[in-house]
């Protein structure tokens, strides 16, 4: 019999039930909640009679309204100029305060992106199955575990029974060998990944990151390129265990300790797809041919390298593609054959669940020091993921790096990332930024945004054009 | 949940691929804290001309006659027909929400993003794959008549044309039960709670660091 991907054993470990018709009832370990997506399930509830199955299995924190602007935080709750915004964020402090589950309300320090505290405090650890209403719970299978969004009733059915109904997926690799060259980040490879197998290439499967590049990536790394699966149409992306995922695990809030922690630790060894597993799909790449990336359409698969051209629509043969070109490119006010370099960037924002933890700061920062914003770039934010990151990017003296090139500082929050919040992207401006949608009115109505890694948006906000950071 | 049975409607052709989720219900309208309401702005920036805003009069608004859902021969779809990847990006339910609460019942598409897909069944909706062959004729068929009308049949699990043509389409035994009898999903897994509470307490002596660490 052949061995078991990480993925069969993650799913195999929580099966509570087995169906006839081929579904299963999968036992959930933890929950992490946010206002947009929690509000209906809450009231799901109440109208039910319902109780929590297991309140210790959740944790809240409100991210996608919470503002980033400092003087609109400084009040808490009560200082969001938007009214329905201020009665969301407020409806998650009173649904957690009345059923007893854990928040880090919108000014307490851990309070972040759901998918930078979950794994910062530890709430987050290899082997657990962990849901969240949205789509970006991609990000915790960083650390080997069996994570992925689900919708509002499902975070009701959590909530509510601690289990899921799922069918089993299928196992896909996607294998990137060898080294990344200079300037070449997780976030590129994970474009260009996209690029490859296209934004539905992944429906269907869940996919494990194997190769060198991933066993040499930090654990920052392999967040921004599991978070980044559901662009790929794959609900599901993870990274084996290894000594880079425990050593960041330990000593963490909610990471177990002292006894437990080596019995955890034994536990999670096991968590590799054995050597003999097979996978449904294997797609794989060379580190070595990964370029920086820039997206230049409204699909994050519409991606080329930074110092390649727009492509010609009418180069494409595919009809479906090429009116799907023809369509960005209008949106985009862009022509096909021009050069990616010669696209003007209006505004940049780095932050958001894909890219605004340390190491994204720290390699923004590395770009712009010394360094002043292009006159011709109106706007250029950085958004710390959590309050941790924040202070942690304060001590070393980032925010400081930031503010002297003339980029602004600002709280934490998911921001421009889906400008739920006061940060909108005006129309017909382009905007990099280190988040991971360009979908037509995604940053603000008419908005023209193109995905890029940390360094490559300062570096934009340095030029005012896509950079070769690589050449920098 | 409604019961999903037998639907006969007009069609409303979507011609494009991969459309997302911040296309059929923008961000803005995602701070409600209620189920419903979502209809008049579903494809908001699609529909309108202007940019919308939560809680507005919708009536008032300039309409983009180019986009179908304004045009008279579609009015009163409960059908809508669609390309590839259908319902791609966020998890928001609020798109199937948005979907039911304009009168949508059933989308057919060559293929849907697995997190939409889940959330319709959760809702009453049902999304149909047809093959892309299929899908391509029906939309050719869909512009040549005025007011084309499919008959979604569940029980048989087959589309029916107007002329007569059968399309056969897959759906699993448990999400076909729950439709037709518009069953709550939570309901029937708390019918396993005893199963769940063994699983429970084995889990809890193999890993016990994943319980009540957070408190």
């Amino acid at each position: 019999m052949a061995g078991k991907t990480l993925y069969d054993k993650l799913w195999d470990s929580h099966v509570v039930e087995q169906r006839a018709d081929g579904s299963a009832l999968i036992y959930i370990d933890r929950q992490l909640l946010h206002e947009v997506t929690s509000p209906q399930a809450f009231e799901g509830l109440r109208l039910a009679g319902r109780k929590p199955w297991r309140v210790d299995a959740n944790l809240a924190t409100p991210d996608h309204n919470v503002p980033s602007d400092v003087h609109e935080r400084a009040g808490g709750i009560a200082s969001i100029v938007d009214e329905i915004s201020r009665i969301q964020v407020q409806t998650l402090d009173d649904n957690c305060d009345e059923f007893g589950i854990k928040e880090f309300k919108i000014n307490d320090r851990e309070q972040g992106i759901v998918h930078v505290v979950g794994p910062e405090t530890g709430a987050t650890l290899p082997g657990m199955t962990l849901v969240c209403g949205d789509s970006h719970t991609a990000t915790h299978g960083a650390f080997a575990a069996l994570a992925h969004g689900v919708g509002t009733s499902e975070v009701e059915h959590v909530l509510a029974t601690q289990c899921l109904v799922q069918k089993k997926m299928k196992n896909m690799k996607v294998e990137v060998t060898g080294t990344l060259g200079l300037g070449v980040t997780p976030k590129d490879v994970v474009l260009a990944i996209i690029g490859k197998i296209g934004t539905a290439g992944g429906t269907g499967y869940a996919i494990e990151f194997a190769g060198q590049v991933f066993r040499d990536m930090s654990m920052e790394g392999r967040m921004t390129v599991c978070n980044m699966a559901i662009e790929g149409g794959a609900r599901i992306g993870m990274v084996a265990v290894d000594d880079t995922t425990i050593n960041y695990v330990e000593g963490r809030q909610f990471a177990p300790k002292g006894e437990q922690w080596q019995q955890a630790v034994a536990a999670w060894r096991d968590l590799v797809s054995d050597d003999d597993a097979v996978f449904d799909a294997v797609v794989t790449l060379r580190g070595e041919d990964i370029r920086p990336q820039v997206t230049w359409g409204t699909s994050p698969e519409q991606v080329a390298a930074v110092d390649a051209v727009v492509p010609v629509p009418a180069d494409i043969t595919d009809p479906v593609q090429r009116a799907a070109a023809e369509r960005a490119l209008t949106y985009m006010g862009l022509k096909g054959g021009m050069a990616i370099s010669e696209i003007p960037v209006d505004e940049v924002f780095i932050g958001s669940c894909t890219n605004s933890r340390i190491e994204d700061l720290r390699a923004a920062a590395a770009v712009v020091a010394g360094k002043q914003k292009a006159a011709s770039v109106t706007r250029a934010m950085v958004v710390p993921g959590s309050g941790q990151v924040k202070l942690q990017a304060e001590q070393e003296g980032l925010d400081k790096i930031f503010i002297a090139a003339g980029i602004e500082w600002r709280q934490p929050s998911c921001s421009m990332c889906l400008a739920m919040n006061s940060d909108v992207l005006p129309a017909g401006s382009h905007c990099a930024s280190t988040s991971n949608r360009n979908f037509e009115g995604r940053q603000g109505f008419g908005g023209r945004t193109h995905l890029v890694s940390p360094a490559m948006a300062a570096a934009a906000a340095i030029y005012g054009h896509f950079v070769d950071v690589s050449k920098l | 949940m409604k019961a999903f049975q037998i639907e006969q409607g007009i069609v409303a052709p979507i011609d494009r691929a991969n459309v997302d989720t911040d296309m059929i219900i923008p961000k803005q309208f995602l701070k409600s804290i209620l189920r419903s309401g979502f209809g008049p702005n579903l494809f908001d920036e699609l529909r309108y001309l202007d940019k919308g805003e939560p809680g507005q009069d919708c009536s008032a608004r300039p309409l983009n006659m180019d986009f179908v859902l304004n045009q008279a021969r579609y009015a009163g779809t409960s059908i809508l027909l669609a390309r590839k990847n259908f319902g791609c990006g966020s998890s928001r339910e609020h798109a199937p929400w948005a979907l039911d609460d304009f009168g949508i019942r059933c989308v057919i598409a060559p293929s849907f993003a697995d997190i939409f897909f889940n959330n319709c069944f959760n809702n009453g909706l049902l999304p149909i794959v047809l093959d892309e062959a299929i899908v391509d004729d029906l939309f050719a068929r869909v512009a040549a008549n005025e007011g084309y009308q499919l008959t979604i049949n569940l029980p048989e699990q087959c589309v029916t044309t107007p002329e007569g043509n059968s399309y056969s389409f897959e759906v699993d035994a448990n999400r076909k039960h729950r439709l037709l009898n518009g069953l709550d999903d939570i309901g029937i897994t708390l019918n396993s709670a005893d199963a769940i509470k063994t699983y429970e307490q084995k889990w809890r002596q193999q890993s016990p660091w994943l319980f009540d660490s957070i408190k």
